[in-house]
Parts: C-alpha cells; sequence; structure tokens
C-alpha cells in the first residue's frame, strides 16, 4: 500500500468536511438561512448564534452550511461542463491528424485568452443572472485547461505500443480512443477536475460578489461578502466567516488536486 | 502455394529523405523468412508498413499484397486496413512491457482482439482466450491478471497468445525478444514458431540476432542502409554469404569462430539519408572501388541472390 501523502490527507478532510455540512444542511441547521427577523439583527457572535446574524437577522452559520450546497454546486456544475466538452477535445485533438489538431488546440487557446469573468458576466446579461448560468460560462472557460492537459496524456498514450498493437489488430479509432486512451487519461482528468473546482468555487464568489452569480436569497459565500460590504468596519465578522469559507473550500479543494497528482505521477513518486 | 505477401519495389519516405528504397520480399504460405540488419537499416519501417501503420509523415510507395485481400495495401483508407490487420496479419512488437493497456485485464485484452473481427462469439472468445494462455503456458488464472502483475516474459507471451487470436495468415514479429533475458528467449521463440507451424501460418521475423535467424527462420532477408542486399536460404547465407555486409555481419556475429581477434565493421551506420549513393555499404567496405558508385544490380533470382559488384566467394578482380 502506497503511503498516503498529508497533501492528500488535509484536502480530502476538507472536502469531506463541506460535502458533510451540505448534507447536513439539508436536514438541520440552527435557525432557518433565510428568516428574516428584524429583532436579531447584527448581533455578535454568542452561544445561540455561534457566528453572530446579519443586516436582517439571519444566522451566519445556517447561511454558510446552506451557502456550501451553492458551493458544491457551482463546482460540480462548472467542472461537469468543462470536463464533457474538454476531455473529448483533448483525445480528439491528440488523435487527429497535424492539421486539425492546429485547429482546435488554437481556438482552445482563443477561448483561454478569453477572461472567464467576463464571459460569465455576458452570459448572465444574455440568459439572465443565475447560478446555473453563470457556472456553465465557468465551466465553458475551463474547457482550454481540461483539453491541454488531457491532449498531452492523451498525446503520450498513442504514443505507447499497446496502442500501436491495438491499430495493428485491426482496432478503429473509436474504440481505440474509449478502450485505451481514456482509461489511461482518468488520473489527468481527477487531478484537473479537483483543481478546477476550486477555480470555479472562487469564480462564483466572484460572480456574486459582482451580482451576476447567485440571485437572493439562496444563500451563497460570495453574496455574503458582498451584504457585508456596508458593515466592513462596523461588524467585519460579516466577511470574515463567508471570507474563511471560500479561503478554505479552495485551499481544500488545491491540496485534493496536488495530493491526487503525486500520488498518480510516478514519475514524482521516484523522488519520495 | 500461394505466396501470403508479396512486396513489390516499396519504398519508405520522411519528406525527401529515402528511408527505405526498393524493397522486394516475398512470403509463402506457412514460411519462416527473417529480416536481419542492424538498427536503422529500414527493418521495423518495411514491417509497418506492410501494416499501413507508419508514423503520419513518413510515406510508403511501391507494392504491398496479401493473399485472400483484394485490395493494395500500401496508401489503402484506414478503414479497409483496419479489416486487415489483426485478421490476415497480425504483428508482436518489440517492448512488452508496454505493449499491454495497463488499465485492462488480460483476458478482456485477448477476447477484444477476437471481437474486434467479429470471428467467435462473446462466450466463445472467452474459451478461446483460456486456450490461447495455454498455448502460451500461462496458468487460466492469468485471464484476470492485470499487465502489471506480469512479467517481461509473461507479457510477451500474452502478446504474442493476442497476436495469434484471429490465427492470422502472416505474423509479424519485430524484435519479440530483445528486451528478454536470454532464459526466457528461448521459451519465448519457441512458443512463436510452435503457433505458427500450427496455424500454418507464415511469420515474418525481424531481428539483429544472427543465431535467432538461425533457430527460427528457414530463409533470410539482409537489409542495409533502407534497401535488401542479401537474400538466401538461412543455411546459404549464413555458410557461404555473397555481399560484404553480410560477410562483416557474420564475421562480427562469431558464428564460426575462426578469427581469435573481436571482428567489427568498420565505421558506423550513416544516419538517415546520409547514405552513399551507388552501393550504400561501399563507405564501410573494405572491397569498394568505383564500380561501387553505381547502384550494384541484383544478382540471382528474387528468393536468393544478392546486391554487390565484388561478392565473396569470387577471387577479387
Amino acid at each position: 500500500m502506497k503511503r498516503l501523502n498529508p497533501s492528500l490527507i488535509a484536502g480530502g478532510v476538507i472536502v469531506a468536511v463541506i460535502v458533510l455540512m451540505a448534507l447536513v444542511s439539508f436536514v438541520w441547521t440552527p435557525y432557518d438561512a433565510t428568516l428574516v427577523s428584524p429583532a436579531s439583527r447584527l448581533l455578535e457572535p454568542s452561544w445561540s448564534h455561534w457566528f453572530g446574524t446579519d443586516k436582517f437577522g439571519r444566522d451566519i452559520l445556517s447561511q454558510i452550511m446552506v451557502g456550501s450546497r451553492t458551493t458544491l454546486f457551482v463546482g460540480v456544475v462548472a467542472v461537469g461542463v468543462a470536463a464533457v466538452i474538454g476531455v473529448p477535445l483533448g483525445i480528439l485533438a491528440a488523435m487527429v491528424r497535424r492539421w486539425p489538431s492546429e485547429v482546435i488546440m488554437r481556438a482552445n487557446d482563443l477561448l483561454l485568452a478569453f477572461p472567464a469573468l467576463l464571459l460569465a458576466i455576458m452570459f448572465g446579461a444574455v440568459f439572465g443572472a443565475s447560478t446555473l448560468t453563470a457556472m456553465i460560462a465557468i465551466g465553458i472557460a475551463s474547457v482550454p485547461s481540461f483539453a491541454r492537459v488531457i491532449r498531452s496524456g492523451a498525446l503520450q498514450v498513442m504514443r505507447t505500443e499497446y496502442v500501436l498493437a491495438a491499430r495493428a489488430a485491426g482496432r478503429q479509432p473509436f474504440p481505440i480512443a474509449l478502450r485505451h486512451v481514456l482509461p489511461n487519461v482518468t488520473s489527468l482528468i481527477t487531478v484537473q477536475a479537483s483543481v478546477s473546482f476550486a477555480i470555479a468555487v472562487l469564480a462564483e464568489a466572484a460572480l456574486s460578489f459582482l451580482g451576476y452569480g447567485t440571485p437572493p436569497p439562496t444563500p451563497s459565500w460570495g453574496r455574503m461578502l458582498q451584504e457585508s460590504q456596508e458593515f466592513l468596519f462596523s461588524a467585519p465578522r460579516l466577511a470574515i466567516f463567508p471570507g474563511i469559507a471560500i479561503a478554505i473550500a479552495v485551499l481544500g479543494f488545491n491540496l485534493l488536486g496536488d495530493g491526487l497528482r503525486d500520488r498518480f505521477d510516478p514519475k514524482l513518486e521516484d523522488r519520495r | 502455394m500461394n505466396d501470403v505477401l508479396t512486396v513489390r519495389g516499396l519504398s519508405v519516405t520522411v519528406r525527401d529523405t529515402a528511408l527505405v528504397s526498393d524493397v522486394d520480399l516475398t512470403v509463402g504460405a506457412g514460411e519462416r523468412v527473417g529480416l536481419i540488419g542492424e538498427s536503422g537499416s529500414g527493418k521495423s519501417l518495411t514491417a509497418l508498413s506492410i501494416l499501413g501503420l507508419l508514423p503520419e509523415d513518413v510515406r510508403a510507395g511501391g507494392s504491398v499484397r496479401l493473399d485472400g485481400v483484394d485490395h493494395e495495401l500500401v496508401g489503402a483508407d484506414e478503414r479497409r486496413m483496419s479489416r486487415v490487420r489483426g485478421r490476415d496479419i497480425a504483428m508482436v512488437f518489440q517492448e512488452p512491457m508496454t505493449a499491454l493497456n495497463p488499465t485492462m485485464r488480460i483476458g478482456d485484452q485477448i477476447t477484444e482482439s477476437m471481437l474486434i473481427h467479429r470471428s467467435r462469439t462473446k462466450a466463445a472468445a472467452r474459451t478461446a482466450a483460456a486456450d490461447l494462455l495455454e498455448l502460451v503456458q500461462l496458468p487460466t488464472g492469468t485471464l484476470r491478471a492485470y499487465p502489471h502483475q506480469l512479467s517481461g516474459g509473461q507479457r510477451q507471451r500474452v502478446v504474442l497468445a493476442l497476436a495469434l487470436a484471429n490465427d492470422p495468415a502472416l505474423l509479424i514479429c519485430d524484435e519479440p525478444t530483445t528486451a528478454l533475458d536470454v532464459t526466457v528467449q528461448a521459451l519465448v521463440l519457441d512458443l512463436i514458431v510452435r503457433g505458427v507451424v500450427d496455424r500454418s501460418s507464415a511469420l515474418l521475423f525481424i531481428t539483429h540476432d544472427l543465431a535467432v535467424v538461425a533457430t527460427v527462420c528457414e530463409r533470410v532477408l539482409v537489409m542495409y542502409g533502407g534497401r535488401v542486399v542479401e537474400a538466401g536460404p538461412v543455411n546459404e547465407v549464413f555458410t557461404r554469404p555473397r555481399h560484404r555486409y553480410t560477410e562483416g555481419l557474420l564475421a562480427a556475429s562469431d558464428l564460426e569462430s575462426t578469427s581469435r581477434r573481436l571482428t567489427t565493421i568498420p565505421g558506423n551506420v550513416p544516419p538517415a539519408g546520409r547514405f552513399p549513393s551507388g552501393c550504400v555499404f561501399r563507405t564501410r567496405c573494405a572491397h569498394a572501388t568505383a564500380l561501387c558508385e553505381e547502384t550494384p544490380a541484383w544478382t540471382g533470382s528474387e528468393t536468393e541472390g544478392f546486391a554487390c559488384h565484388h561478392p565473396a566467394g569470387v577471387a577479387d578482380a
């Protein structure tokens, strides 16, 4: 059994806690996260409200718990869109002849040069601001990084003798892609997915902060940050708690990605 | 008896550099033919162009015909070629460590190769896979193993089982034992010969190891600089070489230990495209004269002959 590396453990634990928090929020939160109660607005952290309340009297802890659902949802959608488009594109670019491959990769570069947030704002303006449109936009913007990583991995697989042997055995290109190339780049997909997940979480926070992400009243860490702006000096905790939540989530997914990379990459393993 | 494989005037070029020129090669049904030469002599390219598996910017010219296939193999499209590959021609590659997909079980890989050409039903393919493993003397449990659980020799035997799965008319082996240690070599060679003899398949065996050719093959072609320089029955070529290159190769291999010193062929194989005009061997040949600037004509028949202006076994003029 291989030794688990620290970043894999730390990342795994953080991600597990977030997933757990999201699951628990479905059945229980300390208070209703969207319940407005003017009587208890802007309370300091206390035993009854661990993280305090915001300007509408909503419980911050409850909001963060429910907000983790949004965070996971955006990650899954964005990574899903990016992987479903990016992985086949990357494998295709590795398998076709030089010219079509160049066309795919240059189109890819073009998309890579386009700012992800701008694309998301554009989508929001055209299709109306919602978590889903924002995340599809972020997903599309993450396609190039997927396509690149998968292409480089697929190119290596295409050079192996088992692919040559499969061709020598009369295998058609599509089954080769499905049976031989795809299973051998899954580790790359996993690593890229966790890194893209972190990027998507951050992007959702940024978009919600700008008002193009999750519309109220659905709790979102990014929008909590935005709503805290006016109280930045009088009640900084309103910004600190969701800020910490975002930072930890992003850190968690990045650590997980790093840990998985170390575990899958045999070259790094030799050095350890 | 029909010839299984007929290669005429095969040439392989990359951009303007000729890597293989004017290769004629015939393999009869059930015949075992060796193709020998140093690294860079064009042996592997010849094999890959028969299968149409050359890298993207490498082009083949000339003619490759296979008995029972009604179209020309050179320049045939992928769709037609993929029907021929694995069914009529199968290939065993040099490097057993990378020749199997690490994410698939051995059994799945063997049955897959049979299902591609629909030669058997799924259930029949399973049984046939077990039989094939038995043929290459691996335990039936190997079916459920992943490649990383097997040694190099075991993997090469799996690769052989894969290649024999559809009873190909022609089996091409490209240095199948080079990456194995000597004790395993003998077993794998034995299995290859037995496999093709049982199926009366023809064998095209590529190697640089003369001793291996001597045990496996009936007829041999010697390649140098992308050309066939000599051909003939193994006994004939190895005991009475005519081409000066074959002579040098044999002396270096020390099959007959007449010389006490370690004999080498002077100089190195030139890089691709830098072979001299005329006789490709003349820059390294002790017998070369001005005459050798002209390409020597083929002397003898197609199955037995040589291309040399100053053949061995004849007093130097």
